[in-house]
């Protein structure tokens, strides 16, 4: 029973290393509607079914894997996935130590959300850690109150433990639209960061060539902006 | 999934409640209970294991055996478990991979380290990046099975270690009075008497293993404590089952699981007490040998 495991183990093994071309597609799982784990309990959202489409294209098999945001960039560049396709907004502090395709979503707008539109915006506000909207939050001369996830932050405004949160707009718009009233927006949208693509190891030249050039095609055919729409709504930017 | 879940939003009351806790998601979430109760099976004695060779080793007569034995429950009881679980499967990994990428790549000459890239070809990857998403998470689930095995094991050799010194020196004496070897000695009465002195030591750590359980999360394999958070947080309509922030009943369900572990383990443990304390040399052993006479 046991060689019979070790040998059926060995053919999976085996199997699998003559298709050569999979790549693993790291992504958050919790950054609706950018991606999220669905009621199945797979990856969706935008960025799945864009992901889905840029393989298709580029000819590439390719694997779904979800990791925490805090590790997302050590885990890519220790070669755990191929791939960070996550909201992650192209910045100059992380061109330093992965590699972008060009964004697959515009530059777009983060937002703050408090429980009152005259909520004390340099007071306490709640973001993701290692976002460009925490960074922003620390510059403003704000107190920064970090969380590991979206939803931790608008936790930390609901209960009262932070005045507002500020996220990608796209992102906190489900929850304030939803809420009742009892989320709003507050202050003015603020542009940040040179819009989302995708990330990919400094050493992965080739595979960051393939993508760039199918994200161009779907640009250009209008498949993006679709998607765009489809997923964030008609007032979304578009290319 | 049942026919009557397809469209969730007619759904109401209780069968909406019923449709919603048999989701994917759902049945993920309870099979990840299965996957802290088999790290627990698994662990427990490999860490064990590893206890019983530190303090066998911390008792050689061999001085390099002996050093060995005492920096590794040294080195691992001094550091904070969590650079542990963070270093040890990073570092077993990487090291498993350029072994395979030496011998499988020799021909490569590229450097493994670029930047802050880790390099090496696609025939050294650990599992391939071909093989399917389950060979990835058995390969994470295994090494954090020996993430805790190591950090356990110190602790454990610690722990058998002073229960070894425990045994009372007469019981060994009268044994090489017999004329037995110290091999033997260590074999026949030494090891089957320790255990008592080692008990309670060790059902601590059983304790504290069970609790350590949500650290998993941090080594990448999907627990309890995740999915709870990931089922719990407030859901808005891009989900099937929109709901608000329901983690607290998510974590009293965590909490029950936990005190249900503590509870049976008190139990299985209290057993393993008296029967190891039969026959023994100890204020216990004595008392049940004098309650049957």
């Amino acid at each position: 029973m046991k060689t019979l495991i070790l040998t059926t183990a060995a053919l999976a093994l085996s199997a699998g290393f003559a298709l050569a071309d999979t790549v693993r597609m790291g992504t958050e799982g919790a950054y609706p509607p950018y991606n999220f784990i669905n009621d199945k309990g797979e990856v969706d959202g935008y960025e799945r079914e864009l992901g889905d489409e840029l393989c298709k294209r580029a000819g590439l098999t390719c694997e779904w894997v979800t990791n925490d945001w805090d590790s997302i960039i050590p885990n890519l560049v220790s070669g755990n996935y191929d791939t960070i396709i996550a909201g992650m907004s192209i910045t100059e502090e992380r061109d330093q130590v992965i590699d972008f395709t060009q964004n697959y979503i515009p530059p777009a707008d983060s937002a703050y959300a408090a429980l009152t539109a005259d909520a004390d915006l340099k007071g306490v506000i709640a973001a993701q850690t290692g976002t460009i909207q925490a960074d922003y939050v620390a510059e403003s001369g704000a107190t920064l109150a970090e969380f590991a996830t979206l939803d931790d932050t608008l936790a930390a405004v609901k209960s009262g433990e932070a005045d507002a949160v500020f996220a990608d707009l796209d992102a906190l718009a489900a929850s304030v639209n939803e809420s009742g009233g009892a989320l709003v927006w507050a202050g003015e949208p603020v542009s940040l960061g040179g819009g989302v693509g995708m990330g990919l190891r400094e050493s992965d030249k080739e595979l960051r060539a393939k993508f760039d050039a199918v994200i161009t095609e779907m640009k250009a055919d209008g498949t993006i902006n679709t998607l765009i729409t489809k997923w964030f709504g008609p007032e979304a930017k578009t290319y | 999934m049942m026919d009557a879940c397809a469209d969730p939003s007619a759904l109401s009351g209780l069968g909406w409640l019923l449709c919603y806790l048999s989701t994917g998601k759902h049945l993920l979430f309870y099979a990840s209970f299965g996957t802290v109760l088999l790290l627990l099976a698994v662990t427990a004695p490999v860490a064990l294991g590893f206890g019983f060779m530190g303090a066998l080793a911390a008792r050689a007569r061999l001085w390099p055996v002996r050093v060995i034995g005492r920096a590794y429950t040294a080195m691992v009881r001094g550091v904070p478990d969590i650079i542990f679980f963070l270093f040890v499967p990073i570092a077993l990994d990487q090291g498993f991979e350029y072994v395979r990428h030496r011998v499988k790549c020799p021909d490569w000459t590229e450097p493994v380290r670029q930047g802050s890239d880790f390099v090496v070809c696609q025939a050294a990857k650990l599992p391939l990046s071909t093989s399917p998403q389950i060979w990835h998470e058995v390969y994470g689930f295994a090494l954090a099975v020996l993430a805790f095995a190591v950090v356990f094991g110190a602790f454990a050799a610690n722990v058998l270690a002073g229960a070894m010194q425990a045994v009372p020196r007469a019981q060994l004496e009268t044994a090489e009075a017999y004329g037995m070897t110290p091999r033997q000695v260590t074999r026949r009465i030494l090891i089957p008497q320790m255990w008592i002195f080692a008990l309670p030591g060790l059902s601590n750590l059983w304790m504290i293993l069970i609790k350590a359980t949500p650290l998993l999360f941090l080594l990448g394999v999907e627990d309890v404590v995740y999915w709870a958070r990931e089922l719990g947080s407030a859901k808005t309509q891009a989900y099937s089952y929109p709901h608000p922030d329901w983690r607290l009943w998510y974590f009293l369900a965590l909490l029950l699981f936990y005190l249900g572990m503590t509870k049976i383990s008190e139990a299985v443990l209290g057993r393993l007490t008296a029967r190891l304390a039969r026959g023994q040399a100890t204020m216990a052993g004595e008392a049940m040998r004098k309650a049957a006479a």
